[in-house]
């Protein structure tokens, strides 16, 4: 056969594929189906109402689960940081690495996996759609580089455009029409898919080696302050309609007493929240829950910032868990990296991104016996279970500085069985384990939160209208893992959750069987997801603004946009602003 | 006794850390044969390349295993091995029981690189000489030596013992540069001369120099002269030697023990004293 009638075959192969899924436990809670046995028809890569039976493929899902696939809101896996990273360990790869195989690439692995090798990693695990935060708008061709070599998911990247020069000037103008537009050209030409704020005002700050310690500190050289630069690009994503609320790591991360820090963001947009829609995600909160004057007497803050959410509507959360493992901390927050370089003596990578935000690495070791780490672990998973409504606060590691996505299912299965909490409470630091607070919660979440958690909750909070539900015409993204919630108790046996979640019985993407039983079956290349924000008086660059960029960056202007044949397979979202 | 004979030259880097006494024990020439390893990009079985060979001994309670032939391209041997005793006859590549944790590695010719790298307990014992990064850890890691002794009665090459944290480490010939790099803990015995710059970053441990040494690093500062170091239980040298601690620009508590009499281009430092 000729390669073009074989790819002509392929074609109608593939548009004619239809699968049905039988049987199966489905959890789907934007629907709001829970533990139903029911089927799920999928025909071109997207779910509807029946399938032919005799034509379709049959998968018998009778005592498993089935659950859209995995959303991720908030994981580093590519960009120049990331691949940084990646050289800086070297000592991480030689134990992990994975051999090519007729149908996947070879790579390596731990805490830093290269970029097929996240793919298929994610893929075993169920999870479909993954979303790669603080991207440095220079380097954002790198990370579009890396992210079309991510296979077998679909992604976003959020551009960091909390200390980006134009934005403070702007703001310090009060000019937030003016910005909402170079914002939105901003996350055009970057491909972005929402705004990304890192330690607000500090990042510029490190660029004169100091941080900003509150909400109420001056930006040295822009007599502004964190709050205006989280109150103003609130009111620019607010005009500019995006889907996903402003992203915020918060100011003090890190820091024992940065709780107050915390609340006082999520009160500082309080007026700006439009009735029960969120407007502002923070970000790996665990890492902003820490109260205490210092070290030696750091506690949780979780109870504080879980009874603030339960009483306010306009936040969501990510966890941000640690889990005690070899890992590689790295985030824009320059000088939270500095600190815990200092803490570590580790080795570390310093980096200022030009006049856009600056970077940090440094690899870390979360150990059970050392009371800062056991505290930090108790954090999340107090996030996790104080926080009553699970649409409230997501399942990540804030990867890789928590701890490597790998490492989710043990996650799940800490938050759903006491028994598991008290076994690993058991190894931890003794005093870590009195002042703990999971002592003393009881609540075991069952599938359908834990559904919420790692993907529903968080494709609604990304606005994703097909990802993360199984409803008619959503994209056929499917994970079924193989385990019996009417015969199995979760809460006694979490083994067998947490071997069920490292290795999905089939995940299916686009209608198609990718992995089965932790084998990838098909290597497919996932859509890049990026909004074309469109306003009615597109911001235009003018020759002043040339000259900036001739002045202060090595790139010149027509270099810097990314364009759309850039990406792999580009996946444009129409935005309609309101300027 | 198993003994393996090297049936061919090799020409190709192989990845061989199943051969370890753990993993030969209890098995049959012919089973130890179908073990698997990497010749370059391809998988072969041991048999391929060894022609195995079991010696049945009575008293023999631990597996010995001794290999024959030109093994410099043969790397991992002994990786990771917890008893018994490996003897080989002829040169070894490199990562010669890298992470082991107890027994006997014994080299009548030359090892390659990173030999003992981030061993834990046991005792290789190198005829010839030692290729660098005796005993250090893999590139990146800082998970150095954490036990156990090496032998060199050759000549051992540069960062001889880099990150090391704890055992010994015995060099009877010369040694290169970077000996004891960021070491922590643990002894360094050098019996012939010393490149430029041992114990660069060091913050704890023991470097002994008998022979000479071009000159110390400026950020250690003298302490004393000693008429004679301990170098491990019941092995004793005699001086006198000058005492040095650092690494300052780590806040390091390493001490250097100099020879005197081999050094006396460095008597400047006594008016320090």
């Amino acid at each position: 056969m000729k390669l073009e009638e074989l790819k002509e075959k392929r074609l109608v192969e593939a548009i004619n594929m239809e699968l049905l899924i039988k049987n199966g436990f489905v959890y789907d809670p934007i629907n709001e189906i829970n533990c139903e046995k029911m089927d799920i028809a999928v025909r071109d890569g997207k779910i509807v109402e029946s399938v032919n039976e005799r034509k379709a493929k049959i998968i018998d899902a009778s005592g498993m689960i089935v659950m859209p696939g995995g959303v991720d809101i908030h994981c580093h896996i590519a960009g120049s940081e990331v691949n940084t990273g990646r050289l800086l360990r070297p000592e991480d790869h030689f134990r992990d690495f994975e051999r090519k195989t007729a149908i996947t690439r070879s790579g390596v692995g731990y805490s830093i996996p290269s970029t097929f090798t996240t793919g298929y990693r994610y893929a075993r695990m169920g999870y479909t759609c993954i979303m790669n935060p603080s991207m440095p708008p220079l380097e954002a061709k790198h990370t579009h580089e890396e992210l079309s070599d991510t296979p077998m998911v679909d992604k976003a990247t959020y551009p960091l455009l909390g200390d980006w020069w134009f934005v403070l000037e702007y703001l310090k103008e009060n000019q937030i029409e003016e910005c909402a537009k170079h914002v939105a050209w901003m996350i055009s030409s970057t491909k972005g898919y929402a705004i990304k704020i890192v330690n607000p005002g500090g990042l510029e700050a490190w660029g004169f080696g100091r941080n900003v310690r509150s909400l109420d500190d001056q930006v040295p050289y822009f007599n502004i302050t964190p709050r205006d630069i989280l109150r103003g690009l609130c009111k620019v994503n607010k005009l500019l309609n995006l889907p996903h609320t402003i992203h915020v790591h918060t100011n003090n991360l890190g820091i024992p007493g940065n709780y107050a820090t915390t609340l006082e963001t999520m009160k500082c947009v309080e007026d700006l929240a439009q009735e029960g829609k969120p407007a502002i995600h923070i970000t790996h909160c665990q890492f902003s829950a820490f109260k205490g004057e210092d070290w030696k007497t750091m506690e949780s803050g979780a109870a504080e910032i879980a009874k603030y959410v339960n009483a306010h509507e306009h936040v969501t959360l990510d966890m941000g868990q640690v889990v005690f493992t070899d890992t590689t901390t790295m985030t824009a927050d320059g000088p939270f990296q500095y600190t815990l370089y200092e803490l570590s003596g580790n080795k570390w990578v310093n980096h200022d991104v030009e006049t856009e935000t600056s970077a940090g690495i440094v690899p870390f070791h979360y150990r059970r016996k050392s009371y800062v780490h056991a505290i930090q672990w108790s954090i999340g998973l107090e996030l996790a279970l104080l926080i009553k409504d699970p649409w409230k606060i997501y399942l990540t590691t804030d990867h890789p500085n928590g701890a490597p996505f790998t490492t989710y299912p043990r996650i799940i299965a800490w938050l759903m069985s006491r028994k598991a909490r008290e076994e690993t409470l058991k190894k931890i630091n003794k005093r870590a384990r009195r002042k703990s607070l999971l002592t003393t919660i009881e609540r075991e979440l069952d599938f359908y939160e834990i559904a919420i958690m790692t993907r529903a909750g968080q494709a609604r909070a990304l606005r994703l209208k097909n990802k993360g539900h199984l409803g008619i015409g959503a994209d056929a993204d499917i994970a079924i893992y193989k385990f019996n919630p009417e015969q199995v108790d979760p809460s006694k046996n979490y083994n067998i959750v947490r071997r069920a979640f490292e290795n999905a019985a089939y995940t299916i993407k686009n209608g198609d069987i990718v992995a089965k039983d932790g084998e990838i079956t098909k290597h497919i290349m996932g859509k890049t997801i990026w909004l074309d924000v469109q306003v009615s008086d597109p911001w235009k660059i003018t020759e002043e603004m040339k000259a900036k960029f001739r002045e202060y960056w090595t790139v010149e202007y027509e270099n810097y946009p990314v364009s759309e044949h850039y990406l792999a397979i580009s996946n444009p979202i129409t935005i309609k602003a309101e300027v | 006794m198993i003994n393996l004979y090297a049936k061919r030259e090799f020409k190709y880097p192989i990845f061989a850390e199943c051969i370890t006494p753990d993993n030969f024990e209890g098995k049959s020439a012919e089973e130890i044969g179908e073990l698997k390893v990497w010749e370059g990009n391809k998988e072969k079985k041991l048999a391929e390349l060894f022609k195995v060979e079991k010696i049945k001994k009575e008293d023999e309670k631990e597996p010995v295993i001794a290999i024959y032939g030109d093994l410099s391209k043969i790397r991992m041997v002994g990786a990771k091995m917890t008893k018994g005793q490996i003897i080989i006859h002829g040169d070894v590549g490199m990562y010669l029981g890298q992470e082991m944790r107890g027994g006997k590695i014994a080299v009548r010719g030359d090892a390659a690189g990173w030999a003992g790298s981030m061993m834990k307990g046991g005792v290789i014992e190198i005829f010839g000489n030692a290729g660098s990064y005796l005993a250090a850890p893999y590139r990146g890691s800082m998970e150095g030596m954490r036990g156990g002794k090496i032998i060199v009665h050759g000549n051992a090459g540069n960062e001889a013992g880099a990150y090391m944290r704890k055992g010994t480490i015995k060099i009877y010939g010369n040694a290169g540069q970077f000996a004891g790099l960021r070491m922590r803990k643990g002894t360094i015995y050098i019996k012939g001369n010393c490149e430029e710059r041992a114990g660069a970053c060091m913050t704890g441990g023991k470097i002994v120099v008998g022979g000479v040494i071009e000159s110390v690093l400026p950020t250690f500062t003298i302490e004393g002269l000693k008429k004679k170091v301990k170098i491990e239980e019941g092995e004793v040298v005699e001086g006198p030697f000058y005492l040095f601690s650092g690494d300052i620009t780590e806040n390091g508590d390493g001490k250097l023990y100099i020879s005197k009499n081999r050094n006396p281009h460095l008597n400047f430092y006594e008016k320090f004293l």
